[in-house]
């Protein structure tokens, strides 16, 4: 505890130069306006913007990759409120009671909870990564290849045994992925695979400019598909109303408690943010006395939600930074940064960069606190935003696209491989094949591949080393009990039908 | 009361009819889609098959891996197939109408011009024909609005990425006419 402690007084100690405070404040407002423009949000902005850190030292490359990860958590709750537009699939509960509240009048009170709730939400969730994350990394040093290929496995098996999508849609999506991700050089023969003759494919699909064009180009194409009229409020937060929503939050603490902990559970598990946000919802409404006004533009509504879904948000670096396994699109996309500035996501990171890691920690209790402040005073400005009409946005977006695909590799092959992404995921989308499990895949692919294979030569070929011992072994089983998840509990429910 | 409370309302006079006809259901795009993805897996597993399936002195070969995962690809994709043909009497959702179509066409197929002048002319010319062209063609905004925010907007990205960050973007004409 005290040894972490240190360690955090010395990220701090890293962070707090000029340099990298004004970074992080540029990466704040670039932040909070990629959450509130439409077509637009946390993992394709951080995936866009990603190039512009590509000259920077690590650290004050994550440091402003991370700001704008929480500027854009914040900048979706204020069209969510104002607009009833959900930036992201997460925010979607924050409109349910957030929207009524401002319709009548209340949008400051509302926009107050939810930038305090996310606040709150993403604090506990750092003393979790800050208090747990060296210990799980320390321990996984003790992992060997298949010990990560059983964790590689369990997340993909967890995608497809807990995801709300059809199941052979996940799997698609998911192989698909990881078939992306052996074209080219094979790092363990350095034989070609996949490459069919072609010289640009011999470096490989680059995960960024996949997710650019699966994100952003895709965005822009779902975007320009609907009507993009909008009606919505204006609002400016007042020192006397943030104060008195803040008076009141006492009575509100076992609700925050109860999100942060669904969010921080949910947020470890892969892909749970939009999960957190609606249990953290529901359970609110179950436990309320007075259930009828849920919906209706109250503000524990929003407290419960926004609590959630930004603990599970922020939780999610835990894993990516203890295992080198993000928990969300975003960690994902913050994991592939880290590949491009040389560093090797896993448990070593704590002890060969801890420069790196305490200051990205520290990061992320200064950056949610100034993100916090900035929020609250400068919400009209950043609600003016959506006036700028979107043929002047898509355009610029499309462009910066560009520049980030471009910039990763330096190729004009890359600029080809975004649109061709962009296509493919506006089709995915509208035919609901996920695209978060194809990411995750993606990025994973090489290494999964690795610790199988490093796995098959220690164990000669025999693949019962990944039940060679209790520690590997009960994560093989989670694994495939996961993956079987939907069977098992219809399994288990008919005969608890039967009994009765 | 916290402050003037206004109305922002966004009009979008050429937003797409709700009542266009559709193009194509989303069941027969799913179906392509499934197709296209079986003969993707085919070709990988076929390429992978080639590049050895087997097991050597170390450990699994190369094709290994991906032979495998192209043949759950297959299969999955056969699951899919067999799911929708068989629901094919049931009514379907449209994948997307005329109007929507002709809106995504209005911006993918610049993007299109936008990729092949940026090969010829470089990115920050390109981007700028791109922004003043579609502000002022499809967003019917003023010439000149249209053109000033296109020049300001590759300007700052020239000086943010060329100048102070040292990312190099495609050049053009322009360019080495500028001597950089």
């Amino acid at each position: 505890m005290s040894e972490a402690f240190g360690l955090l007084l010395y990220g701090f100690g890293v962070l707090l130069t000029w340099k990298t405070l004004a970074l992080m404040m540029v990466g704040l407002v670039l932040g909070i306006f990629v959450g509130v423009l439409p077509g637009l949000g946390g993992p394709n902005g951080v995936a866009i913007l990603l190039p512009l850190t590509f000259t920077m030292d690590p650290t004050s490359a994550i440091v402003m990759l991370s700001c704008i990860y929480w500027g854009a958590l914040f900048g979706g709750a204020i069209t969510s409120i104002l607009f009833n537009i959900p930036g992201e699939a997460w925010s979607v509960a924050t409109t349910f009671d957030g929207y009524p509240m401002a319709q009548q009048g209340k949008a400051a009170e509302a926009l107050t909870a939810a930038f305090t709730s996310s606040f709150i939400g993403s604090f506990v969730a750092v003393l979790l990564i800050t208090f747990l994350a060296p210990g799980i990394a320390s321990f996984a040093l003790r992992f060997g290849p298949p010990e990560f290929f059983a964790v590689y496995l369990l997340t993909f098996c967890s995608f497809v045994g807990l995801g709300r999508e059809e199941k052979h849609k996940t799997i698609i999506s998911m192989t698909l992925g990881l078939l992306l991700a052996g074209v080219g050089m094979d790092t363990v023969s350095g034989q070609l695979r996949m490459t069919f003759g072609s010289a640009e494919l011999l470096r490989g699909i680059n995960f960024l400019v996949a997710v650019i064009g699966l994100f952003g180009i895709s965005e822009i194409l779902l975007t320009m598909e609907e009507r993009l009229a909008l009606r919505g409020h204006a609002a400016a937060i007042s020192l006397r109303t943030v104060l008195r929503v803040w008076k009141d939050l006492p009575r509100y603490w076992v609700t925050l408690l109860r999100s942060s902990v669904i969010g921080c559970w949910l947020g470890i598990t892969p892909g749970g943010a939009i999960a957190a946000s609606f249990m953290g919802y529901n359970l609110a409404k179950r436990f309320s006395k007075d259930k009828e006004s849920f919906g209706k533009g109250r503000i524990e509504g929003v407290f419960a939600p926004e609590t959630a879904a930004h603990a599970s948000g922020t939780s999610a670096l835990l894993p990516m930074l203890a295992l080198g396994i993000p928990g969300s699109g975003t960690a994902a996309i913050l994991l592939g940064g880290l590949m491009v500035w040389g560093l090797n996501p896993g448990p070593l990171l704590f002890v060969e960069h801890k420069n790196f890691v305490w200051g990205l920690i520290a990061s992320m209790y200064l950056g949610n606190v100034v993100g916090l402040v900035m929020v609250l005073s400068t919400v009209p400005f950043f609600a003016a935003v959506l006036r700028v009409p979107f043929a002047a946005i898509a355009p610029m977006i499309i462009v910066s696209c560009a520049i980030g695909a471009f910039a990763i590799q330096n190729a004009m092959f890359d600029i080809w491989l975004m649109l061709v992404f962009g296509v493919v995921g506006y089709v995915f989308k509208k035919i609901g094949i996920p695209l978060a499990p194809f990411t995750l895949a993606l990025v994973l692919g090489n290494r999964a591949e690795d610790a199988f294979r490093l796995s098959m030569i220690g164990a000669g070929g025999d693949l019962r080393v990944f039940w060679s011992n209790s520690l590997v072994g009960s994560i093989t089983t989670l694994a495939v009990v996961l993956l079987f998840w939907p069977l098992i509990s219809a399994v288990v429910s008919r005969l608890r039908g039967a009994k009765a | 009361m916290s402050g003037p409370e206004k109305e922002i309302v966004i009009e979008d006079p050429a937003a797409p009819a709700a009542d266009s006809p559709p193009v194509a259901g989303t069941r027969s795009v799913d179906i392509a889609v499934s197709l296209l993805l079986l003969a993707f897996a085919g070709l990988l597993g076929w390429d992978n098959w080639r590049t050895g399936i087997g097991w050597d002195a170390a450990g699994p070969k190369p094709g290994y891996f991906p032979f495998y995962l192209s043949v759950i690809l297959a299969g999955a994709c056969l699951w899919g197939l067999a799911k929708e043909l068989r629901a094919r009497k049931q009514p379907d959702a449209p994948f997307v109408s005329r109007a929507q179509l002709r809106r995504v066409m209005q911006v993918f197929v610049p993007t299109v011009a936008f990729c092949v002048l940026t090969q010829w002319l470089g990115l920050y010319v390109a981007s700028f024909l791109l922004i003043a062209g579609f502000m002022a063609i499809i967003g019917r905004i003023a010439w000149w609005k249209s053109l000033l925010t296109a020049f300001v907007f590759a300007a700052v990205m020239f000086l943010t990425f060329d100048v102070a960050f040292d990312v190099i973007m495609p050049k053009g004409p322009l360019e080495a006419w500028l001597g950089r």
